[in-house]
């Protein structure tokens, strides 16, 4: 079974294993050890590692289309937002009559709006399963007609990439507008509940950073039974030379749609695990530059690799965190240098560092193998 | 679930078995068929009225000098470029000019480029696995498991083409003359009715040349084969049938023996050559 391929792969299991561990090890230092000892970990924490997990996954994601399909993906925010916005409208459904105008159906800015009933396309968001469904659909579908029409006329390189920028950047000025129904530039905000479960208590957040763990686990071995089935061998087959792939009798702009699209539900799915985390969504998720981050995370950690992807955006958001404490202002400014540092010293990013011990022990084992055979032949 | 699977792997065993069924008719007449076919890149005719017909498992060798518009032709036929006007038939059933690169492979056409073009991420065996005739569309290509018979295959055009014992290096670390080989391994893998080859043995050595003769020459019969080849010791080694192109037409057609005495074919061609091995 193609799914299941990947538990047979070393690096799969280290990486499940090492996520497994910090998810346990992470529940624990938070509910056994007693508050205030120097090894508790605060709800506050839980939170914020449970944010970072969504962006690895939203990481996982644009390393599948960048690293193995080579498809520079810009806009790649878009779908994070769109799946988030689904989520946030679940959300915002189920504050029910708790909103400041104490409106039994319209969220608060549609009574702020004068609008007297829901719009249709919010219609069903009151169904957790409808809103999940939208999770995958939105960004899918989204992707789907915009690869479809990207990889026909086989717009591919820096063109897509600069498309991409501009679809994420129009969605960006479309959410802004209030009469689009999604809140504007306040977007949603002030959930209450999720699943039953108040969004305010320790335990939703931690139930939130463990669904969050699971999501990237899932999403991790999805796009790894992908990159290690044929068709992932046709997708960096496409990457290095796409134009032979197709004398090979390959649908290349197809194998490009259908991985597009799979790693636009997988960045809806991380969007969606994000918004009840962070308590907010609005159009600045859209905004060219975060697109841009997320393509800086996957580069720092490595190209290609998919762990790669979830180190770098784990090291980077924390660094993030850390460094806009200090200096808010030098945040962009200490990210430009770190890529430049990174490109330059690591051009394999952190996971080259680590697959570089592995790989030369690998090839000093493959040259023996190889040595007597290509003397033979030397010979011959 | 079991069943299932079971039936997908019977598929694929009988996909493979069953050599590139390729749906070509050639009762009429020729494999390929081209006719008053023109071309031109702003203004300058790289192909011009270019007529050509080649028999059902004939090797031929066209040779031409450099822009004689022998590269050109070929990805006309495959479907990289379209002409401005002329026909171009496959059998007597499909009209090439009607189909796209992907389709035009499937039907049986396999080409190997001048220039080598491999995946060089890839390992060497895996290079074959994906030029492998099979179902390429997108959930087979997914769900694709590698066979007993598929191994099988691939170690077998492994052997032929000599590079066994690098299998699993990446195709980027082979020489030019290693990546010509595993270029017609991948050729093979597709179990075409047609090849198109575009100069085989440019930077190999003399001994690499010589098998490259026998396995094209092995080829023919079976398949149809068209060779497009500068070096004129090794047409001669494998041609029956030549094709002179000159200015995108063709000049003369016949044995070796007989363009190599066409007087129009010494002056714009061999005469250079004959020059330099004179001088
Ligand atoms: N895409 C293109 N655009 C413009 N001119 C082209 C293009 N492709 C080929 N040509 C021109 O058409 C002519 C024929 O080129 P072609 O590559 O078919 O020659 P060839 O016979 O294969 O030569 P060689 O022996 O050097 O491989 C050349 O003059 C070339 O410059
Ligand atoms: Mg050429």
């Amino acid at each position: 079974m193609w799914l299941t391929r990947p538990f047979s792969e070393r690096s799969t299991l280290i990486f499940l294993g090492v996520l497994l561990a910090a998810l346990l090890l992470v529940t624990a230092l938070h509910l056994a050890v007693p508050r205030g000892h120097p090894l508790h970990v605060t709800a506050y924490t839980v939170n914020l590692l449970g944010k970072y997990l969504s962006y690895a996954l939203l990481a996982v994601a644009v390393d599948l289309v960048w690293g193995y399909l080579g498809i520079l993906s810009l806009g790649h925010g878009a779908f994070f937002a769109l799946g988030g916005y689904a989520m946030g409208m679940y959300l915002m459904r189920q504050i029910g009559d708790r909103g400041v105008y104490g409106h039994p159906e319209l969220p608060d800015f549609m009574v702020f709006l004068n609008w007297d009933s829901l719009p249709w396309y919010w219609l069903g968001f009151d169904m957790a399963g409808f809103a999940l469904l939208m999770v995958l659909l939105a960004p899918g579908a989204l992707a789907l007609v915009f690869g479809f029409l990207a990889f026909r006329s086989r717009v591919t390189g820096v063109y897509l990439s600069i498309i991409t920028q501009a679809l994420t950047f129009a969605l960006m000025l479309a959410f802004f507008r209030n009469e689009m129904g999604f809140g504007g530039n306040n977007g949603l905000t002030d959930f209450r509940d999720i699943l039953g479960f108040s969004l305010r208590s320790d335990a939703t957040r931690l139930g939130l950073f463990l669904a969050t763990g699971v999501a990237l686990a899932l999403g991790y071995v999805l796009c790894r039974a992908i990159v290690a089935s044929k068709l992932g061998r046709v997708c960096v087959a496409t990457r290095d030379a796409e134009a032979r792939t197709r004398f090979l009798g390959y649908r290349v702009e197809r194998v490009q749609l259908f991985v597009f699209v799979v790693s636009a539900m997988l960045a809806g799915v991380a969007g969606a695990l994000y918004v009840p985390q962070v308590g907010i969504i609005n159009p600045s998720e859209f905004s060219p530059i975060f697109s841009i981050e997320i393509v800086l995370w996957v580069a720092l950690g490595g190209r290609a690799t998919l762990y790669g992807a979830v180190i770098g955006a784990l090291l980077v958001n924390y660094a993030k965190t850390v460094f806009t404490g200090v200096m808010p202002d030098a945040w962009l400014f200490a990210l430009g240098a770190l890529f430049v540092l990174v490109t330059v010293f690591l051009p394999r990013g952190v996971a080259g560092l680590l697959g570089y011990r592995v790989k030369r022990l690998k090839r000093r084992r493959q040259d023996e193998e190889d040595t007597p055979t290509a003397g033979r032949e030397a010979t011959a | 679930m079991n069943f299932l699977t079971s039936l997908a792997d019977r598929d694929r065993v009988f996909d493979f078995l069953v050599p590139a069924q390729s749906p070509v008719d050639v009762r009429h007449g020729p494999i390929l068929y081209l006719e008053d076919v023109t071309v031109s890149f702003d203004g300058f005719k790289a192909i011009n009225a270019l007529n050509l017909t080649i028999d059902d498992g004939e090797l031929r060798c066209i040779i031409g000098p450099n822009g004689a518009g022998k590269t050109t032709m070929m990805d006309i036929i495959t479907g990289k470029t379209r002409p401005d006007a002329g026909k171009v038939w496959f059998g007597s059933r499909h009209d090439l000019l009607a189909m796209n690169e992907p389709e035009i492979a499937s039907l049986g056409i396999g080409r190997k480029f001048q220039k080598p073009t491999v995946f060089e991420a890839l390992s060497v065996f895996e290079n074959l696995e994906l030029a492998m005739a099979a179902d390429k569309r997108i959930l087979p290509t997914l769900t694709a498991r590698l066979s007993g018979a598929v191994r099988d295959r691939i170690d077998e055009v492994l052997e032929t083409i000599g590079l066994a014992e690098l299998r699993s290096r990446p195709a980027g670390i082979l020489s030019h003359g290693q990546k010509q080989w595993l270029e017609i391994g991948m050729l093979l893998m597709q179990c075409p009715r047609l090849l198109l080859v575009d100069e085989p043995v440019a930077g190999m050595t003399e001994q690499e040349m010589e098998r490259t003769a026998e396995l094209l020459t092995g080829l023919a019969g079976k398949q149809s084969v068209v060779v497009v080849e500068h070096d004129m010791g090794f047409v001669r080694s494998i041609a029956r049938q030549v094709t002179v192109l000159h200015q995108g037409s063709v000049l003369a057609e016949g044995s070796m023996d007989q363009v190599a005495s066409d007087p129009k074919v010494i002056e714009v061609y061999l005469g250079a050559e004959a020059e330099e091995e004179v001088g």
